[in-house]
């Protein structure tokens, strides 16, 4: 599996990009391995939502997954390619892979998250 | 990994859709370890097991196998099998690794004298070879020998251990299941292999069984629901002297069934349908749930199978599948969903 040095991770496997106030998020190379085979995402609605809410369903053969937000925020942008191509997140799963995005109330919040090497033992 | 039935047991080794088109355009092989193997023989066998079992043992003939039902007395499905007739009053139950016990209490419950039953599970290893090239690779693997005929049974030896063959499956394509001592399982395993048999987990086993509509016991065969309703009354043999479940199967088909286990095509996109899903009338009337669901590889559509009133059951009907709270279109289609 692979873990970008740049980005920040959840104990859920999710990954959050922040880019000033702009995060984007989604699940890591570890989490498409185990889910294998993705087939459909729910994507969320535009809007507000708390830390720790269930905003997208990343379903594979196998089983639906729900995504959590791990950040605060309004959701300003969705991955619609993932529409016509779930399979993204298989194979690109830090970018073309990449579920929605969040303008984020207080960017210090990405500080409760994990650095790659962290979420690499935590894996382990 | 995930526990199944006591057993670690693979989901998927590299993907399930590339495991689910090796097996349905070359060859693949499943670990089939978790089943259960119970002997049965002795004077009576013949006769005891044809009171036992919902398939007519009498017209089984030595070195074949059919499917057949373990019913309770109202008919409903305690397990679905292959009986094994190895000699005339010699058989193997090939049974679900779920209900090994289950099984077991059952048929020592009604046991009687002149029958011997034996569970030796725990001494069995298994493997199902599934796929066109099933034939080829049997061949490499085993010194040069030709499978049986369809359901065919060799009971043979290698290198002075004991292997039984039969040429069954659980997806729709020509291949066979071997069981051998546990011993003999890895060199087994990796015989196949080296003949470019390629390995596949539970996770495609189940994708496999559902386009063709084969049921999965626990889900879609229950201790309430005949092989009547799920459209397999051709596995059980209604002229046949008495037989547990017998006489409720006949009433049940003397009057007519309520329901019937109905396959079900997903019309429109959207989230893969799973089991436990309710399905809906057109105009949104609850007529079920779904007893198996997911992604048909093949016709990359979702595809279920649910108990469903006989009047919602043609072919055609139109119907709702609820998917966390929004209703998706699907219709009944004609079993099974893949078609070669």
């Amino acid at each position: 599996m692979t873990a970008p040095d740049k980005l920040h991770y959840t104990r859920d496997h999710e990954w959050v990009r922040l880019e000033g106030e702009i995060a984007t998020i989604g699940i890591t190379d570890h989490a498409q391995e185990e889910l294998s085979d993705v087939v459909f995402v729910e994507l969320p609605d535009l809007g507000d939502i708390d830390v720790g809410s269930p905003v997208a369903v990343v379903e594979s053969v196998k089983a639906a997954s729900d995504i959590y937000t791990p950040i605060a925020g309004e959701i300003i942008e969705i991955n619609m390619d993932l529409v016509a191509d779930p399979a993204k997140i298989n194979t690109d799963p830090y970018e073309g892979g990449w579920i929605f995005k969040i303008r984020v109330s207080d960017p210090t919040q990405v500080n409760n998250l994990m650095d790659a090497s962290s979420y690499i033992s935590s894996v382990h | 990994m995930v526990p199944f039935a006591g057993w670690e047991m693979p989901v998927v080794y590299s993907s399930i859709i590339e495991e689910h088109q090796t097996v349905r355009k070359e060859v693949g092989i499943f670990d089939i370890s978790h089943m259960g193997q119970v002997f049965v023989s002795g004077i009576s066998s013949t006769n005891w097991l044809n009171r036992m079992l919902g398939n007519d043992v009498d017209s089984l003939e030595v070195g074949n196998a059919h499917y057949t039902f373990l019913l309770n007395e109202e008919g409903g499905v305690i397990d679905d099998l292959i009986l094994y007739r190895l000699g005339d009053k010699n058989y193997l139950l090939v049974v679900n690794a779920s209900k090994i016990e289950e099984d077991l209490d059952w048929l020592q419950k009604h046991g009687e004298e002149g029958v011997e039953i034996f569970n030796d599970t725990s001494e069995w290893a298994g493997m199902a070879i599934q796929g066109r090239k099933a034939c080829e690779a049997y061949f490499g693997a085993s010194g040069g020998r030709t499978l049986p005929k369809r359901n065919g049974v060799d009971d043979l030896s290698l290198e002075g251990s004991r292997f039984i063959v039969c040429r069954t499956g659980y997806t729709g394509e020509d291949g066979f299941e071997l069981f051998c001592p546990k011993s003999m399982a890895s060199q087994w395993w990796e015989g196949f292999l080296a003949e470019g048999v390629r390995p596949c987990g539970l996770g495609s086993r189940d994708s496999l069984r559902l386009e063709m509509c084969y049921p999965l016991n626990g889900n879609d065969l229950t201790p309430e629901r005949t092989p009547l309703e799920a459209g397999l009354g051709f596995f059980v043999a209604l002229g046949k002297d008495e037989f547990v479940g017998g006489e409720a199967l006949r009433q049940q088909k003397k009057e007519g069934l309520k329901k019937r286990l109905v396959a079900i095509e997903v019309t429109e996109r959207g989230a893969p349908p799973r089991a436990g899903y309710s399905v809906l009338s057109e105009n949104g009337e609850p007529l079920g749930n779904l007893s198996s669901g997911g992604i048909s590889p093949c016709l990359q559509k979702g595809i279920g199978l649910a108990y469903l009133p006989v009047s919602s059951a043609t072919i055609g009907t139109k119907l709702a599948i609820e998917i966390r709270g929004k209703k998706i279109s699907a219709q009944v289609v004609k079993k099974p969903f893949y078609k070669k």
